[in-house]
């Protein structure tokens, strides 16, 4: 929009306006930043160094089980817990969310109660509690509360060790998420919701065109977070066996002893899952800003500050 | 003819603090009605009570001839349900200070939004409808465009046309320029002097005493939560009866 000649002044003989002339300053030097530079990469090069010549590492073995037949099928099932705890943890926490918020005393103090349980006792004793369910309640039954049942179930059929340990982390996923998603609503103006009911809107369309929109701007770094630590919790499901990447990793080097490097070939699928479930974030990121970031701000950027080095 | 708005007795507190004490009030079919008043009033309140954004204490209050927020059978009343209440409002235009656009939506999105939502039209239908009602608050070509990337005083446009969608028979404006730049302030009352031209039943809680005399059909001076003075907005301004009107017009004008 600017335009030289309205701003600057046109001299007398009616040429072309002088340019006004561009500063040419010596830029402050800033040899700290090079010192840390340097003593930084020279720290990186020696672990790389450490980690290519270090025999302990055995990274020919760590080759010969990254891909092997075993592993991938524990780390598909460790990618299906963790879709399944988190699904359970997200609609769970929107219900209990919404039931903290709401304006019936005994359906808000539930959902309190809800998440000061499950967030207070450890995941691993739920996930083993809920595995082992059968222990605890061997039949379950349909019927009239404290009155005749109809139906029974063998509780070991019920809720095998698959499905007890995705109830655990999924129960234990709604408590987290609850707050999460609480926060993300709270974090919406009021104007809008008195907008929304001005137009005519009822309560549950309100909250699902309007509010819950505009919370998930808030609401999805964190449960990215949650996301990325749920793939690691999962390990946890190991005490109860069942097979997923941290289980097969284990049985592996119980019977051959090669404890290193197969939690490197685990540690490398964790990290490369979790880059994967950072690259979606972005995206959905990206999806629920619209109207809040200028369209050109956008891009793919790891976290850089501006800056330079000299 | 029912009065478009009739309020007897109106009261409203919150909490121990009494806001509204006992309004009356009548607005007519077709009347543009403006409200001034110092700030804590019970102005921006009383508007609020229109159309159910807040419960009334006292007093009964109707619109087009329906008690607002209670159905009476004989002499008892009922409180509507949240479904009845809507059901209501949108009948009811209301346009913010702080406009409220919702922010993940287009400009063209959030007109078409409770027309669509609400009341299930045809999206092709309210799309046109939408686009129309932006050309005639002048903002054609901002319809795609997001609330962020418009003025105030744009965004306040959109917003009568997002309650003009609806077509309602009363439009409620709540200190609708208050929140403007001064340069845009002009732009804002123009769609709104439009709006009363071609008929439309409007209350404006507003500080714009230019628009009050040119555009207002009857003006009202609250304060403390009553109706002080009430007559012809020349009559008001150039002559007003009580002296707390005139203290307030002396500090405003």
């Amino acid at each position: 929009m600017t335009n030289q000649a309205d701003t600057s002044t046109v001299d007398d003989r009616g040429g072309a306006p002088a340019p006004p002339e561009k500063i040419s300053a010596v830029p402050v030097r800033h040899p700290g930043r090079w010192v840390a530079a340097a003593v930084l990469l020279v720290l990186a090069a020696m672990l790389v160094h450490s980690l290519l010549t270090n025999p302990n590492w055995k990274w020919a073995v760590v080759g010969q089980y990254l891909f092997a037949p075993r592993v991938l099928h524990g780390m598909l099932l460790t990618i299906e817990l963790t879709a399944l705890a988190m699904a359970i943890g997200i609609v769970g926490g929107v219900i209990v969310a919404v039931m903290r918020l709401s304006p019936n005393p005994i359906v808000s103090g539930i959902a309190w109660l809800y998440a000061w349980f499950f967030r207070g006792t450890p995941v691993l004793v739920q996930v083993i509690f809920w595995s082992f369910i059968a222990a605890l309640y061997p039949y379950l039954s349909l019927g009239i509360p404290f009155g005749t049942e109809f139906v029974y179930f063998d509780s070991n059929k019920l809720v095998p060790i698959f499905v007890g340990v995705v109830l655990g982390f999924g129960l234990n996923e709604v408590a987290y998420m609850s707050e999460i998603v609480r926060a993300g609503i709270l974090s919406v103006d009021r104007g809008q919701t008195e907008a929304a009911e001005a137009l005519g809107m009822t309560r549950t369309k309100i909250m699902r065109r309007i509010i819950l929109p505009q919370a998930m701007r808030v609401i999805i770094p964190p449960t990215g977070n949650e996301t990325i630590s749920m793939l690691k919790t999962t390990s946890l499901a190991a005490v109860v066996a069942v097979g997923e990447l941290f289980t097969t990793v284990q049985l592996i080097y119980g019977s051959n002893y090669q404890q290193i490097p197969l939690l490197v070939v685990a540690s490398l699928w964790y990290l490369v899952l979790t880059s994967v479930l950072s690259v979606f974030q972005y995206y959905i990121e990206r999806h629920y800003a619209r109207g809040t970031v200028p369209l050109r701000a956008r891009g793919f950027r790891f976290g850089r500050a501006q800056g330079g080095l000299s | 003819m029912n009065p478009m708005v009739k309020a007897e007795g109106v009261h409203k507190n919150f909490g121990r603090l009494e806001v509204l004490k006992g309004i009356d009030l009548e607005v007519q079919p077709g009347e543009v009605m403006c409200v001034i008043g110092p700030s804590g009033s019970g102005k921006s309140t009383f508007l609020r009570c229109i159309n159910h954004l807040e419960k009334i204490d006292a007093g009964r209050l109707w619109v087009d001839g329906e008690l607002v927020g209670y159905r009476q059978k004989g002499d008892k009343l009922y409180e509507l349900r949240d479904h009845e209440v809507a059901r209501k409002r949108r009948e009811i235009g209301m346009v913010f200070q702080r406009f409220n656009l919702f922010p993940h939506m287009t400009a063209v999105e959030n007109v078409m939004e409770a027309p669509v939502q609400v009341k299930r039209e045809s999206r092709a239908e309210v799309r046109e409808r939408a686009l129309a009602l932006l050309d005639q608050v002048g903002l054609a070509d901002k319809a795609n465009a997001y609330p962020n990337q418009l003025s105030g005083g744009q965004q306040q446009r959109v917003a009568i046309a997002r309650a003009l969608a609806m077509r309602p028979k009363l439009m409620l404006f709540d200190e609708p320029t208050s929140a403007l730049d001064p340069e845009l302030v002009g732009d804002v009352l123009a769609v709104m002097r439009k709006l009363a031209e071609d008929g439309m039943t409007m209350v404006v809680v507003t500080h714009e005493m230019g628009f009050a005399r040119e555009v207002g059909d009857s003006l009202v001076f609250m304060d403390g939560g009553v109706v002080v003075e009430k007559g012809h907005p020349r009559d008001v301004i150039t002559s007003p009866r009580h002296e707390r009107t005139q203290s307030f017009l002396a500090k405003v004008l």
